[in-house]
């Protein structure tokens, strides 16, 4: 059950509870202006508080919220960027296979993420995290060093272990989200309505990987460096108080391209892939080497594997 | 049209009771209002520049705002500590005071709310959470559960005391039909109240600290000292400024209650302590973090060892019948309890939750500048619709204040006009 209600239908169907739009739009309208003077945002527009959960919108809805949102960023960074909403392709569920054999731990999977997901520049948001861990601890989380910074990598006796959102088949976080902000798509990616989070962070409190980072404050990009190419559930900039997450670069997976941490790796380290295409390499992997998924006994059943390539 | 005319004269007579008062209680007033808009300074500072301007960060995601949050619910929840003696034993001493209770479960939820609403990230969005109107993730997170429960104690309680004070009021009897079902109702309905907010934190496999099955039980047998605690040195002070008249024998007998579950709170806290202790799992370096201290990082062992010490020392004084019903123990008590379990339901609960975080990263959370004054902002919102309350209500319950007597009646009473 829990799989059921965790997996969405793809976005843009229509408003199963058309009735209550009347009374909703009466209530926004009224609460509307309450809400600008108490919250101080002078930028919030009726149209940004009255919009509705991305899943509840109908397909013209969706168009019109795309266009407000391009002509903000446009306004905003001084550049057109382009919002798509992409659904989720039919037969295709996304799997990550990490090679802990490989991994030198050089980070460029973390900086290029950032280029690529429009993160906060300052402070900076980082979606993947690379843990640097003893050899002869093997993975004893008590034992990584997060902040490790030697000369040259790597280091003698250790081992790194990226670490970024395991997109689960029963994802924690979902489930505790009080308004249905975060949900899970066909294709097996975790994705967060930014115009719907409300920032209580119960999801961050729930997710066993560190993978959901908040936006504490107004997160800072400077225009040059936006990447114009986003998707709504995925890197398109976002607003302070709200959650963000990997989201296996939605805005190019969904096209067919890699995400952007696995092109920058420079050991081949990262395998991506659709696990429902027995000819694809992300299947090979898992039929064939020796696979573990983080923290496994919490039963959350990653998408992301790590496995010893050689 | 009689009941609707009456109820007008109740709330326009209340809003002036509210509204005057002696130097003392003008004095108070201004008090919390002057902590009110310095809270809400900060808060607007809060909103402006985000969340950032507190300590808490991706890896301590919920931190002094919560605590204070989980504590205030133990004390809603503790209003029933009072209404279970008086209606299912039908113990008279008690039963006068239980609308006191409820009051103060009122004002606690007030702040309780208030203490989730400055945490939330985006205020401005308060309505995505409101059922029908938005988007209530109902029935399965927890935190939307806890939402309507909360709601609900808040409305039932509000709903009781505004009927019982309205009866004073207009000098009829309550209705005992419609009162009684509803206090009971109470009850249950404060067992889950806690047991919801338990269940929040309970229900994360993620967090090995609070994924534990005694958890709930924890929570209600520390609410049910914490909560009487602050009420018997409230009654001791209604008893000395008023003319209501509370027995010791009440207050008493509620010490000898709260000296059962202090004993209860600190048996299920050993046995956890055990558990994780003796056998020594990885789930072990939470409590490490709060009892000891972990690669260095010592900053809540003091104050864990001192919610410990302070709850030893107030059970001892709460089981000897001597110090129990010795005024000074009995109050030395009471603050300890207060401290003991304002220090383990809060920070003791949350920070040792989240820390090392879910990848083993320690950071070292306390409280910015901004958060306690936030907090001390919502503590005085808190007070201050309590003192309102007992205002209008205490002349009331003593029948000075009724349709008929109006505010002479309560001024002859009562010429020094404190609240």
């Amino acid at each position: 059950m829990m799989d059921q209600d965790a997996c969405q239908p793809t976005p843009g169907a229509p408003c199963p509870s058309g009735e209550n739009n009347g009374r909703r739009e009466f209530l926004g309208a009224a609460v509307a202006a309450v809400a600008t003077a108490l919250t101080g945002c002078g930028k919030l527009s009726k149209e940004e508080f009255l919009q509705h959960n991305f899943r509840e919108l109908s397909k013209e809805e969706v168009l019109t919220v795309i266009e407000r949102l391009e002509k903000e960023y446009k306004e905003k960074f001084g550049k057109e960027v382009k919002v798509a909403n992409t659904p989720a392709l039919p037969g295709v569920m996304f799997g990550y296979a990490l090679d802990l054999s490989r991994c030198i731990g050089c980070r460029r999977c973390v900086h290029a993420c950032v280029k690529e997901n429009n993160q906060s520049r300052d402070p900076e948001i980082q979606w993947i995290r690379v843990l640097e861990l003893e050899k002869e601890e093997g993975v004893n989380l008590q034992h990584a060093e997060h902040y490790y910074n030697p000369d040259e990598v790597p280091r003698e006796g250790h081992f790194y272990m990226p670490v970024q959102c395991q997109q689960c088949k029963k994802p924690p976080c979902v489930k505790v989200c009080p308004v249905g902000a975060t949900w899970r798509e066909k294709d097996g990616i975790v994705v967060v309505d930014y115009n719907w989070c409300i920032g209580c962070r119960y999801c961050m409190a729930a997710c066993p990987y560190g993978a959901r980072h908040f936006n504490w404050g107004d997160p800072q990009i400077p225009s040059k460096d936006v990447n114009p190419e986003t998707h709504y559930l995925g890197n398109r900039p976002r607003a302070k108080g709200v959650v963000e997450k990997c989201t296996f670069c939605v805005q190019r997976t969904r096209q067919g391209k890699y995400p952007a941490c696995l092109e920058v790796c420079p050991t081949g380290s990262r395998k991506f892939g659709n696990l429902l295409d027995k000819e694809s390499e992300i299947r090979y992997i898992l039929e064939n080497k020796r696979v573990f998924k983080l923290k496994e006994e919490l039963n959350t059943q990653p998408n992301f594997f790590y496995f010893y390539g050689v | 049209m009689t009941t609707l005319r009456n109820f007008s004269r109740f709330i326009t007579d209340t809003l002036r009771m509210i509204t005057t008062g002696g130097p003392v209680y003008y004095a108070w007033v201004a008090f919390l209002l002057l902590l009110i808009a310095f809270g809400t300074n900060a808060y607007i500072g809060q909103v402006q520049n985000g969340l950032i301007v507190t300590n808490m960060r991706d890896q301590v995601s919920w931190g002094f705002y919560i605590g204070n949050f989980t504590f205030l619910v133990g004390v809603a929840a503790a209003a029933i500590m009072l209404v279970i003696p008086a209606y299912i034993y039908d113990w008279e001493p008690i039963k006068e005071i239980t609308i006191l209770g409820e009051m103060l479960a009122i004002s606690a939820l007030v702040m309780c709310l208030g203490f989730v609403m400055v945490d939330i990230g985006r205020p401005d969005r308060f309505w995505h959470i409101m059922p029908l109107v938005g988007r209530l993730n109902w029935p399965q997170s927890m935190l939307a559960w806890d939402v309507l429960v909360l709601n609900a104690y808040l409305v039932l309680n509000y709903f009781v005391v505004t009927y019982l004070l309205y009866c004073a009021y207009t000098e009829r009897h309550y209705v005992k039909k419609l009162v009684t079902p509803l206090v009971l109702l109470s009850i249950p309905m404060a067992v889950s109240i806690h047991t919801c907010t338990a269940y929040l934190y309970n229900g994360l496999a993620s967090r090995p600290f609070w994924n534990s099955a005694i958890l709930a039980p924890r929570f209600l047998a520390s609410a049910f000292c914490s909560g009487p605690a602050i009420l018997l040195i409230l009654l001791q002070i209604l008893r000395k400024t008023t003319k209501l008249s509370i027995k010791d024998e009440a207050i008493f007998k509620i010490a000898e209650l709260m000296a059962y579950t202090m004993g209860f709170n600190l048996f299920l806290t050993a046995a956890e302590s055990f558990k994780e202790l003796y056998s020594g799992t990885e789930h072990m370096v939470y409590f490490e973090y709060l009892l000891f201290g972990l690669k260095g990082h010592n900053t809540l062992v003091p104050y864990a060892w001192a919610s410990i010490i302070c709850g030893a020392i107030a059970f001892i004084l709460f089981l000897v019948p001597k110090t129990r019903t010795n005024w000074v123990t009995l109050n030395i008590g009471c603050v300890l309890i207060y401290a003991s379990v304002y220090i383990e339901k809060g920070m003791g609960l949350i920070i040792p939750g989240l820390t090392p975080d879910a990848l083993g990263e320690i950071y070292v959370y306390t409280p910015s500048i901004t958060e306690i004054s936030v907090a001390a902002g919502i503590f005085a919102l808190g007070f201050l619709v309590f003192t309102l309350m007992l205002k209008a209500a205490v002349p009331m319950m003593l029948g000075e204040f009724t349709i008929s007597r109006g505010r002479k009646g309560a001024q002859a009473a009562k010429p020094e006009g404190h609240g």
